[in-house]
């Protein structure tokens, strides 16, 4: 491999990783804080994918932003008070507003499952007109995915330590705390699934513009993908402090589309994205758990060649 | 100050596991109270605790504090002021979240989005400093590092950080070691007078129900069977409770945990 082609490796999975590290960044405030699996994150990158599209096409392309992260807002409030004001299981009320957005989406865009960008003004073109004066054109994309992230990061680093960010930590680490104490879990549960999947949809109102075209596919598993990431970002730092562990998830989702990036060089057909992001999550929910049940494995083992009933 | 009115619960109505845990209780607790609460298992202590933090809504009845009728108030409004530890030290702080981070949360101070202040963080090290645990140097410690006894006393330290208009104690001692247990009801009695807090204690010590506090009360099926206080209490001794209790139940004080004599 030659060191232009390296660069264009990290370069693909820089833009992909930082893109996608916003919907990680969510699930760390939905699933690590909150402890909430949200599943209608599929259909809320979507939503914002559409969204943004439709309202860019319409000629408003920093308009464009703020609206798909308004609808990701709507999105996870009804998914919130499914969950907390109606009674409905919280995987189960991820599920339904998954479904329902599908046809929310088609609706979005018009009766149609795709939308092309091609001469759209976006956000993108608008960073690839001004870096092309110094000379910078290529890295448009870059540019733009880190500015989201590092603005999410520092926003998710204070937030996370307001007292309402406090809140929605204590409300996922310990119910039974939260359930005796002045606070309300209904209203943290609200907040955060709100704040979480403004990023997710700002994350796909942002992959659509990054690649000028938006289909009705293109949350699909994205749920299963950010988790992987975020579980590899937390194999390093899930011990340590907020802000790092905030990194960590940049960390893991760059990781995650690096080895995708590569594995697709070795020439791993493409649409084995969503199968091993599944392997990566089922390896890193249940290592743990296996590991934690190893001695005891080993001691039946060892009866069983003694000659002892298990 | 805290009054409640004839207050009932039946859990599982209409079933055959119906179940009447409050029975027209009413009770009446004067500003300053110490009450101290025995009976047997099952007898409605724990129930009454949930009546009055607002676990559940009572099936009839009226409950005020400080005049105010919070009967259909919700928990986590009356949580404002009502301050409640459960035995199950584990259940009153965030393990995932720093000694620090709990404090502020349980202070509350400022809005929704502001954070931590010097002043406060150098305030709240200095309470923590009153339990001589040492725990004022580990302020930056994760909350689950810390043993059932510094986490029970972290979890009273938040009870009281603001003062509450009464102070819910469901047996929190019990499932200490013996030398924390005693530590910790110490620190309790301090900071109850320290800070003038009314104050209601379910404990299976008889001992320490007659020592601590200024009153006891014995529950029994639902309902308040014995109540004394002042000079008669006094007087009173774990027999004469034992005594007190077969009388008005018919049968001998049966529970498992009940500690009669003094350990």
């Amino acid at each position: 491999m030659t060191l232009g082609s390296a660069l264009t490796l990290l370069q693909s999975a820089g833009e992909l990783g930082l893109i996608s590290a916003l919907t990680v960044l969510a699930l760390f405030l939905s699933y690590s804080m909150l402890n909430v699996c949200d599943l209608s994150t599929d259909g809320c990158f979507t939503l914002g994918a559409t969204v943004g599209a439709v309202v860019a096409i319409a000629g408003h392309p920093y308009l464009s932003i703020a609206a798909a992260m308004g609808a990701g807002i709507v999105s996870g409030l009804i998914t919130a008070i499914l969950q907390t004001k109606m009674g409905i299981n919280s995987l189960l009320a991820g599920i339904i507003v998954n479904t329902a957005l599908y046809s929310i989406n088609i609706g979005v865009m018009g009766n149609s499952s795709v939308l092309n960008m091609n001469k759209t003004v976006t956000v993108f073109t608008k960073t690839q007109d001004l870096l092309k004066k110094v000379g910078m054109g290529g890295q448009f994309k870059l540019i733009v995915a880190a500015a989201a992230v590092l603005l999410v990061c520092i926003f998710l680093a204070f937030f996370l330590k307001t007292r309402l960010g406090l809140a929605i930590r204590a409300t996922g680490n310990n119910p039974d705390m939260v359930k005796s104490s002045s606070i309300n879990p209904v209203f943290t549960t609200i907040v955060g699934l709100c704040v979480a999947n403004s990023f997710t949809a700002l994350s796909g109102c942002l992959l659509a513009q990054s690649q000028k075209s938006v289909n009705i596919d293109i949350g699909t598993g994205m749920v299963t993908i950010a988790l992987a990431s975020l579980l590899i970002g937390g194999v390093f730092t899930s011990k340590r402090k907020i802000p790092v562990q905030i990194i960590g998830m940049v960390l893991g989702s760059f990781i995650f589309r690096l080895v995708y990036t590569v594995a697709l060089r070795l020439d791993m057909p493409a649409f084995m994205l969503k199968f091993v992001s599944s392997v990566i999550v089922v390896i890193a929910i249940s290592a743990p758990y296996l590991k934690q049940k190893m001695p005891l494995f080993k001691r039946r083992m060892s009866l069983r060649k003694e000659g002892g009933t298990v | 100050m805290l009054e409640l009115i004839n207050i009932s619960k039946t859990f599982n109505p209409g079933t055959t596991d119906a179940k009447k845990a409050l029975d027209s209780l009413s009770l009446n607790v004067e500003n300053g109270d110490f009450i101290t609460i025995i009976g047997a298992n099952g007898a409605g202590k724990s129930t009454l605790f949930n009546a009055i933090a607002g676990s559940f809504i009572t099936d009839s009845g009226k409950i005020k504090l400080d005049g105010r009728d919070i009967t259909l108030m919700s928990e986590y409004k009356r949580a404002r002021q009502i301050g409640r530890l459960f035995q199950d030290p584990m259940r009153g702080s965030a393990p995932g979240m720093t000694v620090e981070e709990n404090l502020a949360l349980a202070a509350g101070h400022g809005g929704w989005l502001s954070s931590t202040s010097k002043s406060d963080k150098k305030k709240f090290r200095e309470r923590i400093a009153l339990l001589d645990m040492g725990l004022e140097d580990r302020m930056g410690q994760q909350v689950g590092l810390l043993s059932g006894g510094q986490r029970q006393a972290l979890t009273l330290m938040m009870a009281t950080v603001n003062p509450p208009k009464v102070l819910l104690l469901d047996e929190h001692t019990a499932a200490l070691d013996p030398a924390t247990a005693e530590k910790v009801l110490e620190l309790t009695k301090n900071i109850v007078e320290e800070n003038h807090l009314t104050c209601m204690m379910i404990t299976h010590n008889m001992q320490s129900a007659l020592d601590l506090g200024n009153r006891t009360i014995m529950m029994n099926s639902g309902k308040i069977v014995f109540d004394v206080k002042g000079e008669k209490r006094k007087c009173l001794t774990v027999p004469d409770l034992l005594n007190e209790f077969k009388k008005v139940s018919g049968k001998e004080l049966d529970n498992d945990r009940m500690l009669l004599i003094d350990d």
